[in-house]
């Protein structure tokens, strides 16, 4: 029960991530072209998101569990610092460069061409050299403490 | 500025949005958890026993997303302007920068706004902000 909810989930957020227009990287970045005719509607895909968002983060604070049983996982990250602000400058970068975010790119992939598969496989060593660096940056952390 | 109306598509953006919303509330509801794209996948090259199954099965559902679209509808028509090393630099710039910034347009953006999380606004304003700039010097600037 589970597992096909998880897999139904995924589905609908891929199903609306093509629907909203996220999987087409020109009209991504007809969004973030503020300076040349700028195409709003990905302010829609937002709007209609944190819409039905709100109420459900609302809901989620009332329910000790989850329906199918388990703990809410809800992140209990508060502090703001360097790392947080260079990371999503450096995503935004990427983001503004080619058009994609990470769920539109895994979206992307099943409707074939080589761009999204290259998008995604560099995405995926980004995000490798993250964990090396950061297993590297924590070792000297972790014998200190 | 000027509003692009040939390419403006308030509805079928609104419909995705709110499909996207539903799709995190029930994994919050149902499964106790943020629908955060960056944070699933990154969370699949740091393996622990017992957090993989999801994580799979999550992504199946995102991957398997256009081969349904498509039985119902033609998938929209998708414009791709970055070149081959434009892909790869983009790529790594957005892996590596979403696992340090600990979230991407869905985690921050859509599940970090609606929690009205002061953290995911600041992450949310730092990649919009490099997003617009970027953008700006390459069509702008550069281009």
């Amino acid at each position: 029960m589970q597992v096909l909810m998880v897999l139904l989930t995924g589905l609908v957020f891929g199903l609306g991530l093509i629907m909203s227009g996220m999987t087409d990287p020109s009209k991504v970045i007809g969004f973030l072209d503020l300076a040349g005719k700028w195409d709003p509607s990905l302010a829609f895909v937002m709007g209609g998101a944190i819409l039905i968002g709100i109420f459900a983060f609302r809901f989620a604070a009332t329910r000790p569990q989850a329906i199918l049983g388990g703990p809410m996982r809800l992140p209990t990250a508060r502090h703001i610092d360097g790392r947080l602000v260079l990371g999503g400058l450096a995503f935004g970068a990427g983001w503004g460069l080619a058009g994609y975010c990470p769920g539109p790119a895994l979206a992307s992939l099943a409707a074939g061409g080589s761009k999204p598969l290259i998008f995604a496989i560099a995405m995926l060593a980004g995000m490798a050299i993250f964990e090396i660096q950061d297993r590297f940056s924590q070792l000297p952390a972790k014998k200190a403490a | 500025m000027m509003i692009d109306w040939a390419h403006f598509t308030p509805w079928s953006s609104l419909a995705g949005g709110l499909l996207i919303g539903v799709a995190t509330a029930m994994f919050l509801l149902f499964n106790g958890r943020i629908a955060g794209i960056s944070g699933i996948l990154g969370g699949l090259l740091r393996p622990k026993t017992g957090d993989i199954g999801w994580r799979v099965v999550f992504v199946l559902g995102l991957l398997g997303a256009p081969l349904v679209y498509g039985l119902a509808a033609p998938l929209p028509s998708v414009h791709i302007d970055a070149d081959m090393t434009t892909l790869v630099v983009a790529g790594l710039l957005v892996g590596v920068g979403t696992r340090y910034g600990s979230g991407c347009t869905s985690g921050h953006g859509v599940c970090g706004l609606s929690r009205l999380s002061p953290r995911s606004m600041v992450a949310t304003a730092s990649f919009m902000l490099a997003g617009f700039v970027t953008v700006f010097i390459v069509r702008h600037l550069i281009g």
